[in-house]
């Protein structure tokens, strides 16, 4: 049975540069940085602008950005009241790196300092990692394959890679597809630094000389895909194609990637063939770079061994961490939806922070400011976006423009 | 614990159910927990209210007999006159 090929009529996302898709593509081009005080917030969301007040009371703050990032990707893909497939035939797959880990936080407050008895009954299904697909599945409609994906910081990643599979291969015809994060807690802080993950300085600047880790951030990023012909026949309007998938794990270290980069070049490979695109048919990378020694320079690694050397340093790369900081398990949804936005502005984002070049990282990084995107042989462009994550994931997804 | 009048039981019970979603102003005694959208997590979060405030132990079987406003409130009173 041939691969059915899959395109993307919405995206919607809430990051700490606003509640939208196109404010996070348009205010990181303008070199808007969304942190502040080491960690990127979505301070611009209001829960109760995006959801009843049941809503809002039932779910975990992480839950809320993927139902109000849902919303507004189903809204642009034109899904009204009434799905326009058979509800049966929809998947929904959101990921998530940790969880509800504000509730998991304020339950323990209440079991100390009231006892068992008073613990919410709503503790688990605010907290449990699958909160953010059941509740965009609940509140859509959505009857087909319905789960959350655990894979740390390349969650968001394997959920849409997931969901491009189940549509590829006939298990449905559409699905919605991201991932979500909030762990912005003092825990949850003090779990990072002690691991020496997170940057001292509260800069996130990946590929530079002086980067020292990642600064967290928090949101989500939703993606719909649709079967190409089923899309076409109802008339949809296609901002891109999610063409390739790959993944597999280094089997190395708990946290630290493979320093060759070897696994996570096959990942890259993989997609490439998934997509039946070559090295020289990429027209962006869009990095996981997460701003530490060790990911940027094993990322570096992994893109020359799969794209050969002559490609990856003509490649232009950038980071949307370096404008948001690092949104665990949304973050590969929410560079997904980045990406997406590239290929249909054709404007790529710098990695803003980048000002000291690392000699031993010698790629394009796309340093200062946003440049357009040329194309490589007249077809619409594609495009590369990476994800790895602690416990050794690797995974990447092939995004291709639509025909302008 | 001082005695509770209906009417004081009836306002709390309506103010804690406003807070899980429906507008206070279409709450009324004989309104139903299903033509509310009030779920059995809802009713748990309503008893631990209760018991917290009033003393009154409301166990899942107490709960599934309640269908209404009032017949939750009258079960509190009669509970916490007891």
């Amino acid at each position: 049975m041939p691969k059915r090929r899959v395109v993307i009529t919405g995206i919607g996302a809430v990051t700490p540069l606003g509640v939208g898709a196109r404010p996070l593509h348009e205010r990181w081009a303008s070199g808007v940085v969304g942190i502040a005080d080491g960690a990127g917030t979505c301070a611009e969301f209001d829960p109760s602008e995006h959801l009843s007040v049941k809503e809002v009371r039932r779910l975990d703050r992480f839950a809320q950005f993927a139902l109000a990032a849902a919303g507004e990707a189903l809204t642009q893909a034109g899904w009204g009241e009434e799905i326009p497939y058979d509800p049966l035939r929809v998947g929904c797959v959101i990921a998530t790196g940790i969880g509800g880990q504000n509730t998991v936080e304020a339950q323990l407050d209440v079991l100390r300092e009231k006892g068992p008895k008073m613990v919410s009954p709503l503790g688990i299904p605010m907290y449990m990692p699958n909160a953010g697909a059941a509740a965009v599945s609940m509140k859509y409609g959505l009857q087909g394959q319905t789960y959350g994906v655990v894979s740390a910081c390349s969650g968001g990643a394997n959920a849409i890679g997931s969901a491009l599979r189940m549509i590829q291969y006939g298990d449905a015809d559409a699905a919605v597809a991201g991932g979500s994060e909030s762990t912005l807690t003092d825990f949850a802080f003090a779990c990072f630094r002690a691991m020496q993950a997170l940057s001292p300085t509260g800069v996130s600047r990946p590929f530079d000389a002086r980067r020292d880790g990642f600064v967290m951030g928090e949101g989500a990023g939703v993606l719909v895909l649709e079967e190409a012909e089923a899309a076409r026949a109802r008339g949809a309007r296609m901002l891109g194609e999610v063409a390739g998938y790959g993944a597999t794990a280094d089997a190395y270290h708990l946290t630290a990637p493979e320093p060759s980069g070897g696994p996570a070049a096959r990942a890259i490979e993989l997609a490439l063939a998934d997509a039946g695109l070559d090295a020289g048919e990429i027209d962006y990378v869009n990095a996981h770079g997460t701003s530490t020694q060790l990911n940027d320079a094993a990322e570096t690694a992994a893109l020359k061994r799969a794209l050969g050397d002559a490609q990856a340093k003509r490649i232009p790369i950038s980071s949307t961490k370096s404008t948001i900081g690092h949104l665990l398990g949304a973050a590969g949804a929410v560079e997904a939806v980045a990406t997406v936005e590239t290929l249909r502005t054709r404007i790529i984002p710098p990695t803003l922070g980048y000002e000291v070049p690392d000699p031993e990282l010698d790629l394009d990084y796309v340093p200062g400011e946003a440049r357009p995107l040329i194309l490589t042989n007249g077809h619409p462009p594609s495009a590369i976006s990476n994800s790895f994550a602690f416990g050794g994931h690797n995974v990447t997804l092939v995004i291709r423009g639509a025909e302008s | 614990m001082p005695a509770v009048t209906t009417e004081q039981v009836e306002s709390r019970v309506v103010e804690v159910l406003a807070s899980f979603g429906p507008d206070a102003d279409q709450i009324t005694r004989d309104s139903t927990f299903e033509e509310l959208d009030i779920d059995s997590l809802d009713l748990v979060e309503l008893a631990q209210i209760v018991e917290d405030e009033y003393g009154v132990v409301l166990k899942g079987e107490d709960m599934k007999e309640l269908k209404t406003v009032g017949d939750a409130t009258d079960l509190i009173v009669s509970r916490a006159d007891a």
